[in-house]
């Protein structure tokens, strides 16, 4: 997804050579099914994108006042969103994640998948299988699971903290709350981007490998020379999964919410604050306008990192 | 590319590491051991689930009394939520693999006019955060009065922009033109030898697609959080923490129940195990699959 530019060509290519082959009325004949195969997602697209996307942008540019009722603001509700401390907060919260959660995630991915990859380990099916799991586990409990394991009431880290009398910090605490949920989706999602690494890792043809012990590489200078650029673009492509990811943060602090009502407010995320402005306080226009700068930002954001890493795999 | 290419067999014959085996090890219980802590506390009940040791059998083994409890609460309603999670994962998940391969494949096999920007309305689609719309989504929704139906919950789980992107790569790949051609002339239509020849051809990368949508169907929470109300359509993601705040009176009522605590633990065992399973027996397919969408950007 980081270039749309060769399989384009690539494509463009190829019915040219069939032209010639099929008479013109036949290609234009059959190319038309193309429109039949792609209605369904065009009609679901509609349905579930690009219908609730033109909404909130069209909400976005009202108020409900008390006198006057429905009125158009202009962008007010953006004015109002940019300079809401609330918002900002959040958004720091999870810029702040991403910087720390993404980078540790995918770190740990990609040596697993080098691990995996090299040759070197007992039972590698094992470890690919058993590291994946967890991405299997629906957030809900995954949430759930370590906010128990985190708490006071029956917290296994506590157990095993007493046991070897170390001091556990207080996990759910307003200190500790960010990297507590890091953990839980770095549980979550290490083995599916390992997996992702690892399946790209197995592309590699062998050949290049036996090339490079020919002239003397070990296994570091492999990974370095030979992996690390062959798996650019599926490292960007977790990179942008993991971005989009983390901005939608809601689901792991909403669910730790019940367990620690006073420390994950209710505009703990932007997520979380679109969501409660909607639902606990009826401000469906400020929500949809909170809602669309959240997803701008996203979008941007991973826009970048997607030229970025284009633009790297060119300068090869 | 991609979906011949065996996953296994490369020739190997180095020596196995100790320390590296090690170090992937304590990753392993990483993932695990939380997963060992949970179904440890399904066999307890509240008493020894706050006083015995988290990685160890309790005192006596209640892990049917949990099931039961869990089955038998409010009318069944687990039960329910069940049966609903599995009705919005098939239809849902299946409806939206069908539609990424037919998707992915027009792009791929057909040229019409438009398809360029078709493609590149995909890839900008992969990129708009889909929880971003959950609010435009109910509000959009309730307008349209399907508000509190199994619909509101379907018709979004069906669009996988990424879906499409994946079989687009996958079927340049795995469907070859001289086959269409073959079909063609053989007097098939278009439509019949999609469903007989090419859809066989594209299996790994649809199993791909479908155990993907499948894990983000069955762990769907706030999408379905937002535009349910009513208890009879929750999926099992929205009951269990509803569950959940019963048990720390997060509800409001103010009286921590604990007894829901075994509950919540239970119920969370048996919600994972249809995933677990699922990947594990078709792990052959869909690592094939991601193959071919890692690679080819």
């Amino acid at each position: 997804m980081s270039t749309s530019n060769p399989p384009a060509q690539a494509t463009t290519d190829r019915p040219t050579g069939r032209s010639r082959r099929a008479s013109r009325s036949d290609r234009l004949g059959h190319g038309s099914f193309g429109y039949v195969f792609f209605a369904p997602f065009l009609v679901v697209f509609v349905i579930g994108i690009a219908a609730p996307l033109a909404y909130a942008a069209y909400l976005s540019l009202f108020q409900d006042r008390l006198v006057g009722g429905n009125v158009f603001v202009g962008f007010d509700n953006y004015t109002r969103a940019l300079g809401d401390d609330l918002f900002r907060a959040g958004l720091w919260r999870v810029t702040l994640f991403l910087l720390v959660q993404v980078p540790v995630m995918l770190g740990l991915a990609l040596l697993a998948a080098l691990a995996i990859d090299s040759g070197r380990l007992r039972w590698p099916a094992l470890f690919r299988i058993g590291i994946f799991v967890p991405y299997a586990v629906p957030a809900v409990v995954a949430s759930l699971m370590w906010g128990y394991l985190y708490g006071d009431r029956f917290g296994l880290i506590r157990q095993i903290g007493d046991a070897l009398h170390v001091d556990v910090p207080r996990l759910l605490s307003d200190s500790w709350m960010l990297t507590s949920i890091g953990n839980v989706v770095t549980w979550e999602y290490v083995g599916y981007n390992m997996l992702i690494l690892y399946a790209a890792l197995r592309t590699v043809p062998q050949e290049l490998y036996e090339a490079a012990e020919m002239d003397g590489a070990g296994e570091f200078r492999k990974a370095w020379s030979i992996k690390l650029p062959a798996l650019r673009p599926a490292l960007a492509l977790t990179t942008v999964f993991s971005i989009i990811g983390t901005f939608q943060l809601f689901n792991e602090p909403n669910v730790l919410q019940s367990l620690a009502p006073d420390v994950v407010s209710t505009s703990y995320t932007p997520n979380m604050y679109a969501f409660n402005l909607a639902f606990n306080g009826q401000q469906f226009n400020y929500s949809a306008a909170v809602a669309v700068v959240l997803g701008g930002v996203t979008a941007v954001v991973a826009y970048a990192v997607q030229v970025r890493s284009m633009r790297k795999e060119q300068s090869l | 590319m991609s979906a011949n290419t065996p996953l296994r067999g490369r020739p190997r014959a180095r020596r196995s590491s100790t320390a590296l085996t090690v170090a992937m090890g304590l990753m392993l219980l990483y993932a695990l051991l939380p997963l060992f802590w949970l179904v440890m506390s399904s066999t307890k009940d509240t008493g020894s689930l706050t006083s015995s040791f988290g990685l160890w059998f309790g005192d006596g083994f209640h892990l049917f009394d949990n099931v039961w409890n869990v089955l038998s609460y409010d009318d069944g309603i687990y039960l329910r939520w069940f049966a609903n999670t599995l009705l919005y994962a098939v239809v849902g998940a299946g409806g939206a693999a069908l539609i990424s391969t037919a998707g992915g494949y027009a792009l791929a096999k057909y040229r019409f006019r438009g398809r360029t920007a078709l493609a590149a309305l995909v890839l900008g689609a992969i990129a708009i955060p889909g929880t971003a719309l959950a609010v435009p989504t109910y509000l959009l929704f309730s307008k349209l009065g399907i508000i509190d139906t199994p619909w509101a919950v379907l018709l979004p789980s069906l669009v996988s922009p990424f879906g499409v992107y994946l079989m687009r790569v996958y079927a340049i790949g795995a469907v070859p033109d001289s086959m269409l051609e073959a079909a063609r002339i053989d007097g098939s239509g278009e439509i019949r030898t999609f469903f007989t020849i090419s859809l066989r051809l594209l299996a790994p990368g649809f199993v791909t697609v479908l155990l993907f949508s499948l894990v983000a169907t069955w762990n769907n929470y706030f999408l379905p959080l937002i535009v349910l109300s009513d208890p009879e359509w929750f999926p099992l993601t929205v009951g269990l923490n509803q569950w959940n705040s019963l048990a720390t009176g997060a509800a409001g009522s103010g009286a921590t129940t604990t007894g829901f605590y075994p509950l919540v633990v239970t119920g969370s065992v048996l919600a994972i195990i249809p995933l677990v399973v699922a990947f594990l027996f078709l792990q052959r397919f869909w690592q094939s699959g991601l193959a071919a969408g890692s690679v080819k950007e």
